[in-house]
């Protein structure tokens, strides 16, 4: 497909469309890509990256990152920041799963002690963990209950039982957006949210047992830094976010948002996945108190995942899951929109960033990091295909550029119906198995449509984030063992 | 071809054209469509369970919003998977009421071949037209 005529090329990873590519922009787009990358990019991507550029409020740039592709509204990989003083939040610009992200677990066992046990980790892992359509958790609870949860995220799984301090620490914002009110959320997307703590989902959220072998530690120091320190290391990897609940905030209140952006505030949009409030507006505060609610529940989901993780490795290897080295790495959202401090043309200024697949990558020095991360920058948790392995990434001080962001995924370049008239589920997975990848689902459909071919080259996105100085590779991490919904 | 999945769009979630000579058959057409991405023979649902819903809006797209938006609901909520029975769509003086009853069942992983999972409809390209008597609609669903 060819480029659009008006996209000019200003590095080696970088590109820009100007304001003349599209009326009513008001920043140019940048995308992040290589040449490999930018060419394999749908049309969609400009003109959704072009889109976001008409955004109120808009700062700098609209950005894509290098693992971008067609979304609703944002492109996937779309980057916004806004002023808050006179500009917009859109929940198109986060997504429907809010807090979609990623957390890497340590253990302090090898590949040569886990593999024996594969089969049997993976199948209880399947057992205790639900995935696939329609999936219901096995905690319930009580609507006044599930409220505190969407306000107090992990705190609340800490006060439960279901977390240790640490855990709390090593997530971003740790485990807890303050200012989140449940009086916000409506009783319907409450009501979706009971039974799905700790649920896995569908889709591309899955839940992998990883190795770090030493030809793939690509920065010995940081990843010692970061807990990756004996030969075949084995982590667990997982991908999923808030839920039906999140879904509905952002229902409701994109049809909330329909009613008044133009009538009350004379804001219009090419898409209604746009569709945006004032972030100072009554609706605007009431959407960004809702949707701290569902980033709450999201940590909280991740939060209930890895105690139940913690539950089997402890079941089957017959050890205190501590013993076993059961650590958080770290916790990444990467849907969301939160105020941040940037620097804007050498001072410091407050920032409305939407972040739609897209990860915060503060890079070395961030006072924000926890303390053993200082010095390193932040680990960023790039997930790829369960065929392709993914990436623990460092966080980088070139990442200021994209106001402290880089990628998310390797990002999809084929739909999901082509995926699977081109690969078979079955088939898929007793190839895997023959590799030594091990792969429990509810859905051969579904397995088929996530095959590693649906893909981009997850190296290629990964070395193209270290190249535009956004975050660092320090180790690739394969596929063992996987649960998929 | 009363529905038919749009491969090139939406390249992470799933789109679809749903077509009825009425209003009544396009939104009957566009729940299956949305059933069909998650069960692969939606012929599988069996009636065990009926229930009936009234959505009200005064645009016919909205109305057909609500109405796919409701279906996942319930489908999260009761983990029941449904198709329409009855429908039957009024328009008092502009204001659009719906009226369906559905039948169907919980999701059974024994019995129903079950895909992927939709979590919300989204307004991307979402549009509801009518083009010499026939209506059609196109829904992309985040998936």
């Amino acid at each position: 497909m060819p480029l659009p005529k008006d996209l000019i090329r200003i590095s080696p990873t970088t590109w820009e469309l100007p304001v003349t590519f599209k009326k009513g922009m008001l920043v140019p787009a940048r995308i992040i890509a290589s040449e490999k990358l930018i060419n394999a990019m749908e049309d969609a991507v400009f003109e959704q990256a072009a889109n976001v550029a008409c955004l109120s409020g808009i700062t700098g740039y609209s950005y894509c990152m290098p693992d971008g592709h067609w979304g609703y509204g944002f492109p996937i990989g779309g980057l916004a920041a806004m002023d808050p003083e006179r500009g917009v939040i859109s929940p198109g610009g986060i997504g429907f799963d809010i807090n979609c992200g990623m957390r890497l677990v340590l253990t302090n066992l090898t590949e040569e002690e886990v593999r024996p046990r594969l089969h049997d980790l993976v199948n209880r892992l399947f057992s205790r963990i639900p995935t696939g359509v329609g999936c219901h958790g096995t905690l319930k609870v009580k609507e006044s209950e599930f409220r505190h949860i969407a306000e107090q995220g992990s705190r609340w799984c800490l006060k439960k039982g279901y977390a240790v301090a640490e855990d709390l620490e090593l997530t971003e914002e740790g485990g807890c957006f303050t200012g989140g009110d449940s009086a916000k959320v409506s009783n319907k997307a409450i009501e979706r949210g009971l039974e799905q703590l700790g649920t896995l989902g569908s889709g591309n959220h899955y839940c992998e047992i990883q190795v770090a072998r030493p030809e793939n530690v690509l920065d010995q120091k940081i990843a010692r830094s970061f807990g990756i320190t004996i030969p075949n290391q084995v982590v667990i990897m997982f991908h999923c976010g808030s839920r039906g609940f999140g879904h509905q905030i952002a229902t409701d209140y994109l049809q909330r948002f329909l009613k008044v952006m133009g009538p009350k505030y004379g804001l219009s949009v090419t898409d209604r996945e746009l569709a945006c409030a004032p972030f100072r507006s009554p609706e605007g505060q009431d959407y960004y108190a809702a949707m701290k609610c569902a980033v709450n529940m999201a940590f909280a989901n991740r939060q209930m995942i890895l105690h139940r993780i913690r539950e089997v490795f402890s079941d089957i290897f017959h050890r205190d899951p501590f013993d076993l080295g059961l650590r958080m790495l770290y916790d990444v959202a990467h849907n969301t929109a939160k105020l941040e401090r940037h620097l804007i043309d050498g001072a410091p200024r407050e920032l409305l960033v939407h972040r739609k697949g897209a990860t915060r990558s503060l890079g070395p020095g961030s006072p924000e990091l926890p303390a053993c991360y200082r010095e390193s920058g932040q680990p960023v948790i790039i997930g790829g295909s369960m065929e392709t392995g993914s990436y623990l990434l460092s966080g980088m001080t070139g990442s200021n550029a994209t106001f402290a962001t880089t990628a998310h995924g390797s990002g999809r370049t084929m739909s999901r119906h082509q995926a699977k008239k081109l690969f078979r589920g079955d088939r898929l997975q007793q190839q895997l198995e023959q590799r030594g990848i091990y792969i429990m689902t509810d859905s051969l459909g579904g397995l088929a449509e996530e095959a590693g071919g649906a893909y981009k080259d997850i190296d290629e996105v990964a070395a193209v984030t270290e190249l535009a100085g956004l975050s660092k590779r320090i180790v690739k991490l394969l596929p063992m063992g996987n649960i998929k919904g | 071809m009363p529905y038919r999945f749009l491969e090139t769009v939406a390249t992470a979630d799933i789109a679809f054209e749903a077509w009825g000579s009425t209003m009544e058959e396009m939104f009957v057409e566009a729940a299956e469509a949305t059933l069909n991405v998650m069960v692969a023979d939606v012929t599988t649902v069996a009636r065990r369970e009926t229930l009936t819903l009234v959505l009200e809006n005064d645009a016919v797209d909205m109305l057909l919003f609500d109405f796919l938006g409701e279906l996942v609901f319930i489908k999260d909520t009761h983990r029941l998977l449904l198709r329409v029975i009855n429908i039957a769509i009024k328009d008092e003086n502009g204001m659009l009421e719906l009226a369906v009853t559905l039948a169907g069942e919980k999701i059974d992983p024994g019995r129903h071949p079950l895909q992927v999972d939709v979590k919300g409809v989204t307004l991307h390209l979402f549009e509801v037209v009518k083009t010499g008597g026939v209506w059609k609609t196109t829904v992309v669903l985040d998936i």
